[in-house]
């Protein structure tokens, strides 16, 4: 027992370390998601209802924006997904700096464990997982909580960006060409672009709320020269770039389970790469102001970043149109993977297009900092984000588990997962442009309006939690009883399934595979598998 | 306060050679500007052009499910290799269709901008400073009130907005509009009342334990009545000042 401990602890295989990801990821989530119901149970009625006290509400909030975006996606996406898939997908006995990775994966965990102490200590953090001064700085809550936190999964997330980059860049398999390789390594590649280039700035903006807090600095104090917006310049100069940093990855591995599970090319590949994933990491970084558009900006900045904003949907459009595409001729299945990653067109169609109406900076006078814009976020990054994770951990449960899961169970996981999250999220964007009622509140005696779709979705919050609890049991149960997988059960044609089922311990391949001349991830139809 | 023009942008688009003809036509008309009504049309525009794409898409994608489903075991799909003519086509053109309508929308979201923010004269202009948790107004004359901002119905009203304390967002749902009044800086939101009636005002930017109950209301009065009001609070102003 203690040796499997330490094996797993002191572990630098990059598979260990990608189910490390997971599961502190998920444990995240878990957490994240029961603050969830506790907000949905508060918002059920007018008035209080489980808590009299608006500061516990407050305190939800924060850890479950935090947790989510920081404790979840993040690195369930750039850290388990990347981990386990990129060096199979490229035909690497592992990651550039296997120790490094090893460090990474530690600063996540004691991330885990910071976070965790806002439930132990006397004022736990309330400053919303963006943190703004001057609330984050005049408040009695534990705010040096939030910014070590912030800063350690940001140390992670670096060291696993300079490990990523200079893995797919060296270390692909002789004859794996750049125009060879999966959407999703392409798309992690964009991804950890990205976080290199922005999360120092994060780091730099909660350090400086922290000085100001606790060191008596004024960098956002107006009262002594400082100014209140230029943290919010700062935050949103990675924030907005971190939401791609989701998105990369999530859509990334719908293409790979879309390809595999239709059999098929992807439709127009080059487009989807250098256009799509290309022009998102050009434009992420000439947006920001769109969080600021009830701001003091000047005009003319609101103006220049709506027509910025509203560009993101050509790559966006490009990505869609080869996913759509890689369906034609196909030859469809659908299993449970397939399910997740068809949803997440559904979902991502309906989250991308109402932020249309958002990006519009008159439109958005009215409906920012709504339950529009919760509704909105939720469909595109938060749920699409959590179904593309959830159809990767299903997609590759063969291969890391070596057995195979229960499809029933997991369907039924599914379609309880998916009618729970429309019958939460859509009613959020009608509550908030006919009320307007406002995000990030404990009550709403003012919008009595808006009572009777709380209720719903207060009901929507309870199917999903069934259906996440299905989810789970089916992934532990198939862990002892599934049965047995084959290396290749879903017939892929990609590397990762060239590999027994789990791969070898260390080193992935007996012999590293042979890339014979016009090989390529998504060569099908060119013989009868 | 400058108007956007839309020169800028009628040039990008028309250099497009794409879209020129869709511009709106441009005027203000003498009469105030209204941006709820322009917030409502608008709204309702955007939600039929983008039911519209998510429908083609979903059409496409539910069609392509039914009818590419698997049939047997074995099968794998025949997509063929892209030749580089159809690579470019199916690039480029979705690309001009993508930025049309974009340009086409922030056209007329920038037209509907301008009226949410060129100050019609013969305003109102109020002064407002918010702190945790009242929202304080100040009158040209000197009156003051919390939470309860009493205007006359027909004058529109312009409120020169600060903060005490933190950030706050002075949101008033009725006139679809809303700013955020910071400590050190000062913006600005008109509306305007036609009607007498009350209107819900409520704070959109969080501001810590009772940001949710952070709410106040407008209150347009007919013009008599107003004047009634205002002229009472100021000769009691005066009196409490005298008889300090
Ligand atoms: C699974 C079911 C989920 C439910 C029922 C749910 C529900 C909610 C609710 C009720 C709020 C509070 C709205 C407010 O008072 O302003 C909220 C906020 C938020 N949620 Fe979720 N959520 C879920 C999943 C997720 C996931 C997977 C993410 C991952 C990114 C996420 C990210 C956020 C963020 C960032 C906020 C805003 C926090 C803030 O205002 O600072 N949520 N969610
Ligand atoms: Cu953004
Ligand atoms: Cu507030």
């Amino acid at each position: 027992m203690m040796y499997v401990l330490k094996d797993w602890i002191f572990t630098t295989d990059h598979k260990k370390i990608g189910l490390l990801y997971l599961i502190g990821s998920l444990a995240a989530f878990a957490l994240a998601g029961c603050m969830a119901l506790l907000m949905r149970a508060e918002l059920s009625a007018i008035g209080p209802t489980i808590t009299t006290n608006p500061n516990d509400y407050n305190v939800w909030l924060y850890f479950h924006g935090a947790a989510m975006i920081l404790g979840f996606q993040i690195p369930a996406l750039t850290g388990f997904l990347a981990n386990y898939l990129i060096p199979l997908q490229i035909g690497a006995r592992d990651v550039a700096f296997p120790r490094v990775n090893a460090l990474s994966v530690w600063l996540f965990y004691m991330g885990i464990i910071l976070a965790l102490m806002t439930f132990v200590v006397p004022n736990p953090p309330d400053v919303m997982w963006t943190g703004y001064p001057p609330y984050s700085v005049l408040t009695p809550g534990n705010t040096a909580l939030y910014t070590f936190t912030v800063l350690l999964l940001g140390f992670a997330s670096i060291l696993g960006g300079v490990n990523f980059l200079t893995t797919i860049t060296f270390m692909r398999a002789p004859g794996i060409g750049w125009n060879q390789l999966n959407v999703f390594t392409w798309c992690i590649y964009g991804a950890f672009i990205l976080q290199l280039i922005f999360v120092p700035v994060l780091g730099t903006a909660v350090t400086m709320i922290m000085l100001d807090k606790y060191v008596g600095t004024h960098f956002f104090d107006p009262s002594a020269g400082g100014d209140v917006l230029i943290y919010q310049n700062l935050f949103w100069f990675y924030s907005h770039p971190a939401v791609y940093v989701i998105f990369l990855p999530f859509i990334g591995i719908v293409f790979d389970i879309v390809a595999t599970f239709a059999r098929n090319r992807i439709f127009n590949y080059k487009a989807a790469i250098y256009g799509g994933i290309g022009g998102i990491v050009l434009l992420a970084g000439e947006v920001w102001i769109h969080h600021l558009y009830v701001t003091g900006m000047p005009d003319w900045i609101r103006v220049g970043q709506m027509i910025t904003t509203l560009m993101i949907s050509v790559p966006v459009g490009l990505l869609f149109i080869s996913l759509v595409g890689t369906l034609y001729k196909g030859s469809i299945s659908f299993k449970t993977p397939m399910l997740y990653g068809l949803s997440v067109i559904f979902l991502m169609l309906i989250g991308g297009l109402t932020g249309i109406p958002l990006a519009i900076v008159s439109l958005d006078l009215h409906v920012s900092d709504t339950y529009f814009i919760i509704g909105h976020f939720h469909y595109v990054m938060a749920v699409a984000g959590t179904f593309s994770i959830f159809g990767g951990v299903y997609y590759l449960y063969p291969k890391f588990t070596g057995r195979m899961f229960n499809e029933t169970m997991g369907k039924i996981g599914f379609w309880l997962s998916f009618i729970g999250v429309n019958t939460v999220f859509f009613p959020m964007m009608i509550v908030g442009v006919t009320t307007g009622m406002p995000r990030r509140y404990w009550d709403y005696a003012q919008f009595p309006a808006a009572e009777s779709y709380h209720v719903v979705m207060t009901a929507g919050a309870a199917i999903i939690a069934v259906g996440f609890i299905v989810i789970l049991i089916n992934w532990i149960h198939g862990m002892f009883r599934g049965e047995k997988a084959g290396s290749n059960p879903w017939g892929s044609r990609s590397l990762e399934w060239t590999t027994t089922s789990p791969p070898l311990a260390h080193g992935n391949w007996e012999a590293v595979p042979t890339i014979e001349e016009g090989w390529g991830p998504y060569e099908y139809g060119t013989r009868k598998a | 306060m400058h108007k956007l023009g839309m020169k800028g942008l009628s040039l990008t688009s028309s250099l497009m050679g794409l879209i020129a003809g869709l511009m709106p036509a441009i005027g203000y008309a003498n009469e105030i500007a209204d941006p709820v009504k322009g917030f409502d049309d608008l709204w309702y525009e955007v939600m039929v052009d983008i039911t519209i794409i998510g429908a083609i898409f979903a059409f496409i994608l539910v069609y392509f499910m039914f009818k590419y489903r698997r049939r047997s075991s074995d099968d794998e799909g025949s997509q063929k290799p892209m030749t580089v003519l159809s690579a470019i086509g199916w690039s480029v053109i979705p690309v001009f269709l993508f930025i049309a309508d974009d340009l086409y929308m922030a056209a007329k979201g920038w037209e509907l901008y301008n009226d949410y923010r060129s100050v019609p004269e013969n305003s109102m202009e109020i002064k407002l400073e918010s702190a945790m948790w009242s929202w304080d107004y100040t009158y040209p004359n000197g009156v003051k009130t919390y939470n309860e901002l009493r205007v006359p119905a027909g004058t529109p009203i312009v409120l020169r907005m600060t903060s005490r304390d933190t950030l706050h967002s002075h949101y008033i749902p009725d006139f679809r509009i809303k700013e955020d009044s910071m400590p050190g800086r000062v913006t600005y939101l008109w509306f305007h009342p036609k009607e007498p009636g009350e209107h819900v005002v409520t704070c959109a930017e969080y501001c810590g334990l009772l940001h949710s109950r952070m709410a106040g209301k407008i209150i347009a009065m007919p013009e008599d009545e107003f004047t009634a009001w205002y002229k009472a609070e100021a000769e009691n102003l005066e009196q409490n000042l005298a008889s300090n």
